[in-house]
């Protein structure tokens, strides 16, 4: 598809399409267009619906905010379609089927809207494909035809033809409760007789804190004491909306108007002040201060539910060492956060897949062990090639050599057959013959074969050790 | 002499030190392994002393410090291969210096959260001198928290640690049911030097999660003669038997 119109049209420019990006997006947009209204509600996946009730005035006229509008998006490089009518039915039909920045004005009754829109067409009323298409087997094409038959307000003259027609329709669409699915409530809606509620769109603000500073500070133990505060302040901020801090983000402004950006992921919510000031000195080495740092501001960009807790019950084993989430946020600080981490199992026949690594906090996914098969206390990250010797190739190994010492196998159990993974991996992997073998002095080792001789994926098989047992 | 302050040392010890150290070669699992079983040995006997009101199971976190080279040589821990109890609490740290390493391991001694905390540090770097393995050794006894600390290839040097061993590797006794097979875990333990207790050598192996000692002078008890699964036909052939 997209080679063909490449070949038709060699500038094209692809984009993968990001739908749950969009609707961020429109989120965002929604909670920005509050400017416009009290309040505003998204009509996914490309429309808005902002309430402008009484608020028309504060533009000077509805014509004044439509032209506010536009200027307000083109200005941010976006193009719109605006209308203003007095319900939202209406309003949407208008913004995708009515001329540019028409507005149905306010106080006009249900025939006067029917009038101003009478020319649109039935695809106007937010229906599904297929109620558009039963429309026009019926020959309704514009909201005027549907308006004519249902209410029979314009042309009085045929009462009886009226009547029957409203019928049938009323008939046709009675199983119909779904709006989108009856044109007859849409239409309803869009003049007004049936109420829609909408979902309004409620911004959550991150809880933020901030200092301006007389005079701007050149020194870090300055900056720290700013730190600290600014963590107080945040704990109470946050201590008020019951949650404590996942992420945290300090920015400070420079006088000559650079931002350095500080951030900080901790394994667990908290809104212990004294925690985070002392992770933040860690964070803040190396700071370039410049001329000197004249705002200081602390975002918690990721909050979680925390509720709030007795502090002294338990004061003296508070006082006594930190708590585990404590210590692992001053690890992953200083070491980083891939240092610390957990070892999981996961669902896998190959010992180096049958473990994953996650961060220390999170709850485990579920997986079984195998079953009846001793495996080493430790796996080598890659498994390290050996020469071995053997009587004869499918046997037992008899010794080997690894990182230049000679072992002498003494025991040995096997081989554990353990076969590729098909499934996700390519055809000429060979499987694997796991042997636990002792060697003369008592060390334990997890080697394997990689294949067998003559099993066409290769010469003559590699061996490999992989893990040691204790 | 009351049990607790016995000269010769055991496993199942009631006074078991804070701050361990056991030299072992990177070449095998020895000193891991060793430092896992006396790790688990010392938690079995706290749990064992512990008020009845304390939790059933201890669910406390197991904190497991590796310093780069100790990764490179010995590799990491294997969730499948470690003790059944102890694999959905180990939280794994990787530091690249020995500073780091140190750092980690002070830090996991001071949480109240830890059941123990167990480090590997290959050679004797610089900054593990007398004054930071005293450090450890305070952190450890204010906090309670118990340290096992695994020197890979390492001198015995200065050093405030209460116990210190020397581990290798010792052959194993034989599986009952395959005599050719490798069998549970055992080490060649010498404990060098102790506070509280004499200088010795044992022998000690790690099976059904029970650390043990095990006498050299005593033979293995190899695979028992079970006697004649099927009874013998005497004389006459299986034929004959289903035949009458």
């Amino acid at each position: 598809m997209l080679a063909d119109a490449r070949t038709v049209c060699p500038a094209l420019k692809a984009v993968p399409a990001d739908p749950a990006g969009d609707l961020a997006f429109l989120e965002k947009l929604a909670v920005w267009a509050q400017r416009w209204g009290p309040w505003s509600a998204l009509d996914p996946p490309d429309g808005l619906l902002v309430d402008t009730t009484a608020a028309a005035h504060l533009f000077g006229g509805e014509a004044r905010l439509l032209g506010d509008v536009e200027a307000a998006f083109s200005k941010r490089g976006l193009s719109v379609r605006a209308a203003i009518a007095s319900t939202a039915g209406a309003a949407w039909a208008l913004a995708h089927y009515g001329t540019r920045g028409t507005v149905v004005g306010p106080g006009q009754d249900a025939m006067q809207i029917m009038r101003a829109l009478g020319d649109l067409p039935v695809a106007a009323l937010r229906l599904d494909p297929d109620v558009l298409t039963v429309l026009r087997r019926l020959g309704l094409k514009r909201l005027g035809d549907l308006g004519n038959i249902t209410s029979g307000a314009i042309d009085r003259s045929g009462q009886a033809a009226d009547t029957a027609g409203r019928d049938a329709l009323h008939r046709r669409f009675r199983n119909r409760k779904s709006p989108s699915a009856n044109p007859l409530v849409r239409l309803d809606q869009l003049l007004g007789r049936v109420p829609e509620p909408l979902l309004p769109v409620v911004a959550q603000p991150v809880p933020m804190v901030q200092r301006r500073l007389m005079e701007p500070i050149r020194h870090r133990t300055l900056l720290d004491q700013v730190l600290a505060d600014l963590a107080e302040d945040m704990a109470r901020e946050l201590e008020g909306r019951g949650e404590g801090a996942r992420r945290l983000e300090a920015g400070m402004w420079r006088v000559d108007g650079e931002v350095i950006v500080r951030r900080l992921e901790l394994a667990s919510a908290t809104r212990d002040p004294a925690h985070i000031a002392r992770l933040f000195e860690e964070k803040l080495e190396g700071i370039e201060a410049g001329f000197g740092i004249e705002t200081v501001r602390l975002r918690a960009s990721w909050a979680e539910p925390l509720a709030a807790e007795q502090g002294d019950v338990e004061a003296a084993a508070e006082r006594h060492g930190t708590s585990l989430s404590a210590c692992i946020d001053r690890l992953a600080v200083r070491l980083g956060p891939d240092a610390v981490r957990r070892p999981v199992a996961r669902e896998s026949h190959l010992p180096e897949r049958a473990q994953s690594w996650q961060p220390p906090l999170e709850p485990a996914p579920s997986a079984s062990a195998p079953k009846n098969h001793e495996r080493p206390l430790k796996l080598l990250d890659r498994a390290e090639r050996i020469s071995v010797l053997y009587a004869s190739p499918d046997g037992y190994p008899q010794r080997f050599r690894w990182r230049g010492s000679v072992h002498d196998v003494a025991r040995v159990e096997g081989p554990e057959r353990i076969a590729p993974e098909w499934w996700r991996e390519k055809s000429n992997v060979r499987l694997r013959d796991y042997y636990r073998i002792e060697d003369t002095i008592g060390r334990r080792y997890w080697i394997y074969r990689s294949g067998l001789a003559g099993d066409g994926r290769g010469g003559v098989p590699d061996w490999f050790l992989q893990g040691i047992a204790s | 002499m009351s049990k607790a302050r016995e000269a010769r040392w055991r496993p199942g010890l009631a006074d078991g030190p804070l701050h361990s150290e056991i030299f072992a070669s990177s070449q095998d699992a020895s000193g891991p392994g060793l430092a896992l079983a006396l790790a688990c040995d010392a938690l079995a006997v706290a749990a064992k002393e512990d008020d009845p009101l304390a939790e059933a199971e201890d669910r406390r976190q197991v904190l497991w410090v590796q310093d780069k080279r100790a990764v490179q040589l010995g590799g990491r821990p294997y969730h499948h291969g470690l003790p059944p109890d102890l694999r959905d609490r180990l939280i794994h740290v990787e530091a690249t210096r020995p500073e780091d390493a140190l750092f980690a391991l002070e830090e996991g001694l001071k949480c109240r959260d830890l059941a123990c905390v167990i480090g590997e540090v290959t050679g004797n770097p610089r900054a593990l001198d007398f004054t930071a393995s005293r450090r450890l050794s305070l952190a450890a006894e204010k906090h309670g928290v118990a340290l096992w600390l695994v020197r890979l290839d390492a001198e015995p040097d200065l050093s405030s640690a209460r116990m210190r061993w020397r581990a290798s590797a010792a052959p194993s006794r034989p599986p009952l049911w395959n005599g050719d097979a490798p069998g549970k875990p055992a080490w060649k333990a010498e404990l060098f030097r102790a506070r509280s207790h004499a200088p010795g050598h044992w022998t000690l192996s790690h099976d059904k999660g029970q650390l043990a000692i095990r006498h050299p002078e005593r033979p293995f008890i190899a695979a028992q003669d079970i006697g004649h699964l099927v009874r013998p036909t005497v004389g006459r052939s299986l034929a004959a038997v289903a035949r009458g």
